[in-house]
């Protein structure tokens, strides 16, 4: 299983890792377009945290116990039987949050239009390395394999 | 081979069989329900009788589920009874063998003995065959008496506004989700069934169901505590489930209020496993068994019953109670102890209630213990997690009602750690 880590001790907090992922995750994937006129469904869904000189980047940490995944209340949330990701289905989104609620690293959010739950990272499927991690300036997102 | 069986299609009854199904890709697994249908996600009820949602869009899993993780279904069946010595028996006088048995019989709804509980037009509201029969009932309807004013009640209640009735909500304590809100949140959820046009009738409980005078089988009206009576067309009993602990008892297991379980789910018959509303598990915040008739917790302690039936050793961590929910566009969250049972050496930390807004932390010790809030619900998830691991908060006690609380406000040593263990690996340890 593939996994993001972020390591605060490195991250300058530029947000170029929101950047590339608001615009991976775009329609047209093209930074003016995505943001110019993509906005209202274009989203990063890695946020950084910043705090003075103190600073990191937080996404979906995909744990192998999903507790969002368990809490969801319609199954829009579920841990995907091959990659052990957990997938997100905004179809089935009722907007109850219990996800929010039960996450211990914060990371759920209310999307845009407040009826759903943000579509969460995906670890761009499309890439060997995804874009956060892949264009992170001072290696402050890592990708880290684990055994499970 | 190990034969399964599972008595239950809903949250807790498919916590069992995905955990079986990790560890035995092999032996059988059987899902026996008394209901019809593929698992469906119960509190998507309220959307079905709304009109907004069909059975297809309310599954709980897809369609080729049970295919593909080799899962007989017996729908439509219920179990009569079961013998501790390894079979059960179905209503049709089958009998099945099994070798672990999980208990995720859910919840029944309460019906108080009110004179004219029989007549028709009285429903209850906690499966899709109710709503069906509710959405049904409501051709015709104008008037709709919703007895009860907690997750539930209110839940119906904001289906039954969609669809144009009238509702009027009846609740005997002085203040609507008294069991879930404190008395601020209450008030921000009252406005909005007020602005919605339901007329909020608090402090008062439904005697008696009145027959219609021009059709003594079908209700009338409703009469209520303070002598009133309250014309209506139907009436929705919410107050409440009860744990169905039948069948646990002609096995002979050993029923408190409900299914008494040890840490592992296990019933005090080898071999016998209870979770979900049916079950009296483990509360951390207790530090006791209750039953906690939440769908988070009915899916995780049948994820535990399922991975120790299948032998692979786990501990429920415990759940307690904790709710996140939307009523006619404000959410609402809330978790443990919610200063509201006068409970001692408890100190707050509020967050006023501008512009919607309201968050409320409960201490004591130097230790979250409960929290409530309305009009926001993002930073609810750290507060459990701190509230679950009992970490002291002395020192940021003041960012735990910030507007601004993120991971990043928690003292370096905590941060650190939430950032850099990687998630549960290797599976030892479950979230909760």
């Amino acid at each position: 299983m593939r996994r993001i880590q972020a390591r605060e001790e490195v991250c300058i907090g530029c947000r170029l890792c929101e950047v590339y992922c608001l615009v991976e995750h775009s329609r047209s994937r093209d930074i003016v377009k995505a943001y110019k006129r993509e906005r209202a469904q274009a989203f990063s869904r890695v946020r950084v945290q910043e705090e003075g000189a103190l600073s990191f980047a937080l996404q979906c940490r995909h744990c192998e116990e999903p507790y969002c995944a368990y809490a969801c209340l319609t199954g829009a949330l579920q841990r995907d039987e091959e990659t052990g990701q957990v997938r997100f289905d905004a179809e089935r989104c009722m907007g109850c949050w219990t996800c929010i609620l039960v996450c211990p690293y914060g990371v759920p959010e209310r999307d845009p239009s407040g009826r759903r739950v943000a579509p969460r990272c995906d670890l761009c499927p499309e890439r060997e390395v995804p874009v956060c991690v892949a264009n992170c300036p001072n290696e402050a997102l890592r990708l880290v394999e684990d055994a499970s | 081979m190990t034969r399964y069986v599972i008595v239950g299609n809903s949250a807790g009854g498919i916590g069992a069989a995905e955990a079986i199904r990790e560890v035995d890709r092999e032996s059988p697994v059987t899902i026996i329900s008394e209901e019809e249908y593929l698992a469906y996600s119960r509190p998507l009820i309220s959307e079905y009788l709304a009109g907004e949602k069909s059975l297809r869009e309310m599954l709980y899993r897809d369609e080729g589920f049970y295919a593909r993780r080799r899962i007989e279904t017996r729908l439509g069946q219920r179990v009569q009874r079961v013998n501790p010595d390894g079979w059960l028996e179905l209503a049709s006088g089958e009998r099945l063998e099994w070798d672990r048995l999980i208990l995720a019989t859910g919840g029944r709804p309460i019906v108080p003995p009110m004179a004219g509980r029989e007549l028709k037009g009285v429903y209850t509201f906690t499966t899709l065959g109710d709503a069906q029969a509710l959405a049904r009932a409501l051709v015709g309807s104008k008037r709709v008496v919703v007895v009860g004013g907690g997750l539930i009640g209110l839940s119906v209640t904001e289906a039954l506004v969609k669809r144009g009735m009238r509702v009027h909500l009846v609740e005997l304590k002085d203040r609507v989700l008294s069991l879930v809100l404190d008395e601020v949140a209450s008030r921000l959820v009252e406005e909005r069934l007020l602005q919605a046009g339901v007329d909020v009738l608090t402090g008062l409980s439904v005697e008696a169901v009145l027959p219609r005078a021009s059709n003594p089988d079908q209700v009338g009206a409703v009469a209520l505590s303070d002598g009133r009576e309250l014309g209506c067309d139907l009436v929705v009993v919410a107050i409440g489930v009860a744990p169905r602990t039948e069948l646990a008892m002609t096995a002979g297991l050993q029923v408190n209020r409900g299914i008494v379980v040890d840490r592992r789910m296990a019933t005090s018959v080898p071999g016998i496993y209870a979770c979900g509303d049916a079950a009296e598990a483990y509360d951390f915040l207790l530090d006791a068994n209750r039953v906690v008739p939440i769908w988070p917790s009915a899916y995780l302690g049948g994820r535990v019953a399922g991975l120790n039936a299948a032998g692979r050793p786990r501990e429920y961590p415990g759940g307690t109670s904790m709710n996140s929910l939307n009523y006619f566009g404000l959410c609402v969250a809330s978790a443990g102890d919610l200063g509201t049972n006068g409970h001692a050496g408890l100190e707050t930390i509020t967050r006023g209630a501008e512009r919607g807004r309201y968050r409320k932390v409960v201490l004591r010790d130097d230790r979250v213990v409960g929290f409530v809030m309305a009009g926001e619900v993002e930073p609810a998830g750290l507060l459990l997690g701190l509230m679950r691991d009992g970490v002291p908060v002395r020192g940021f006690e003041k960012a735990l009602a910030s507007e601004d609380f993120h991971l990043i406000a928690l003292p370096a040593s905590l941060r650190r750690e939430r950032l850099n263990k990687l998630p549960a690996v290797g599976g030892n340890d479950l979230p909760w």
